[in-house]
């Protein structure tokens, strides 16, 4: 690990001023970042404390029926707070479903929705990424590549966004809170990070000194809490990340689906909303064909990038899994195995 | 850098300086408090076995910076046992067979009693073996440790409920 200095700053605008010089980044948790750190894979000069910010620890109803999150909250504690949990179904069996209990524990809300992706070339500073050392070139292209993209890929980067977390969130219009030199902003979950392109470097809207404060839910994103599921193929049961991944969101009204929230993880450098799959649920009932043909439509412009063609049939298989739970309804209680598909197998057993 | 930090380890406050703020809770625990018990096994939260309670949450303490503990309270293994009397999970631990080799132990001991307080898995074994994924043994222990698990929760909740009448 590189040598860096260590600042705890008192309040928000002393932590922006000490994040905005060159090289300096903020630590929350550091279970991502001081991994990256102890793999050379980032050398920040300075890190920036912001875990003794006050007032960031919070979780809030809106008066408007929304929900605020403070970006400090622990992802376990968003995920066994009952009332959120209730209200949110999805994404507390999402965030239950990511990592390990440990990790849960420490890992912020803040700090997950920037998480780095798990391309194994990333992380190898021999190989040639492009995201690490723009313009070295892409050695996943040509490598061990069948966990990579099969949507919005480029020829610079095909690496994948590997959060389950920010799945449910795309799909539920989450809004990201941003303190910054200029002030405060905000910007949506599904426009916080950025697809590749020729630079795939930028992976977020967040500019020098960005720091999220919090996260918040639209009122609208509780209405789908009788009807929500998060599913998420690993290879193996527990505490791995996603091959693939779907959160499926639906408000059915005597019988027809009124809206429907759809988001794929596992497949892009971003969580990846599908929207045309959303428009063909509108309106139809609950059935294996409709949920199989905004699958198709969801996966419609996937490509491969590489030994992955895989993914695609995956995914939308994934996605008619997770409509069809969704569509029967939210368990009372997140499963023992959280966005399990073997969950719902009567009988099934996991040692 | 300098940095002084002063943290409450099983129960005692210990003051220390650090020249440096790279090195994690692991680290200062092993190397300059001199408790070895807290192992390090892939130094890159991925194992488990450095877990010990921080503010009595079961963390990884390989992923933790020691300076960014200032002022906690941690709980290792060397901290659990009252005396010669062992904590009840260590105790299951061992009517259980919840090891072989012991290297993953006091990690998997502490990740039960973090997992046992976050009072979530109730009796449900695959409760249990979900909460304890954190936790890898390489020889393959887990039956026992599953097992182990569900009695130490009985006894401390059996505990409780006496001290309660």
């Amino acid at each position: 690990m590189n040598s860096f200095d260590y600042v705890r700053p008192a309040t928000i605008a002393e932590a922006i001023t000490a994040a905005a010089e060159p090289g300096a980044a903020y630590l929350a948790a550091g279970t991502n970042l001081l991994d990256l750190m102890k793999g050379g894979v980032t050398r920040p000069n300075r890190l920036v404390d912001v875990t003794r910010l006050p007032g960031l620890d919070r979780i809030e109803r809106l008066p408007d029926g929304g929900i605020r999150i403070g970006a400090l909250v622990r992802n376990a504690d968003l995920a066994h707070d009952r009332d959120f949990a209730r209200s949110y179904p999805a994404i507390a069996e999402a965030l239950l479903s990511g990592a390990s209990a440990q990790l849960r524990n420490a890992a912020t809300v803040g700090g997950n929705l920037l998480q780095r992706t798990r391309c194994g070339y990333f992380y190898d500073v021999a190989s040639a990424c492009n995201k690490r050392e723009p313009g070295a070139g892409c050695d996943a292209l040509k490598g061990e590549n069948r966990l990579h993209a099969v949507l919005g890929w480029s020829e610079a980067c095909i690496a994948i966004h590997p959060s389950d977390f920010c799945v449910p969130l795309v799909a539920l219009d989450a809004v990201v809170e941003i303190e910054g030199r200029t002030g405060r902003r905000e910007v949506t979950v599904e426009a916080l990070h950025h697809l590749p392109g020729d630079t795939p470097e930028r992976e977020t809207a967040l500019e020098s000194g960005d720091l999220i404060v919090a996260l918040r839910l639209p009122a609208e994103a509780g209405m789908f809490s009788a009807h929500a599921r998060y599913l998420k193929v690993r290879e193996r049961t527990s505490f791995a990340f996603a091959v693939v991944s779907a959160a499926a969101a639906l408000r059915i009204e005597e019988g027809t689906i009124r809206h429907a929230r759809l988001a794929l993880g596992g497949v892009a450098a971003k969580p990846w909303r599908a929207r045309s799959a959303e428009e063909i649920l509108a309106g139809s009932n609950p059935s294996a064909p409709a949920f199989r043909r905004a699958a198709e439509a969801a996966l419609a412009d996937a490509k491969p990038s590489g030994d992955n063609r895989f993914k695609i049939e995956l995914a939308q298989r994934i996605l008619v899994r997770a409509l069809t739970l969704a569509a029967a309804g939210t368990p009372e209680r997140v499963l023992a195995l959280p966005a399990s598909p073997f969950s719902s197998i009567p009988g099934a057993l996991h040692a | 850098m300098n940095v002084s930090i002063s943290l409450t380890v099983n129960g005692v406050r210990r003051d220390v300086a650090l020249e440096d703020p790279r090195v994690t809770l692991l680290d200062l625990l092993r190397e300059r408090l001199d408790l070895t018990g807290t192992k390090k096994g892939c130094d890159r939260g991925q194992c488990g076995a450095c877990t010990v309670l921080v503010d009595g949450r079961r963390i990884n303490s390989c992923l933790a910076l020691a300076v960014s503990c200032d002022g906690a309270e941690i709980l290792t293994i060397e901290g659990v046992a009252r005396g010669d009397k062992l904590h009840p999970v260590q105790a299951a631990f061992i009517a259980h067979d919840g090891f072989q080799c012991g290297f993953c132990t006091p990690g998997q001991i502490l990740s039960a009693i973090g997992l046992i307080q976050e009072g979530q898995a109730g009796d449900d074994p695959e409760r249990i073996r979900e909460g304890m994924s954190g936790n890898l043994c390489r020889c393959g222990a887990y039956s026992g440790i599953t097992e182990a698990v569900l009695d130490a929760q009985k006894s401390l909740a059996e505990t409780n409920r006496r001290q309660a009448a």
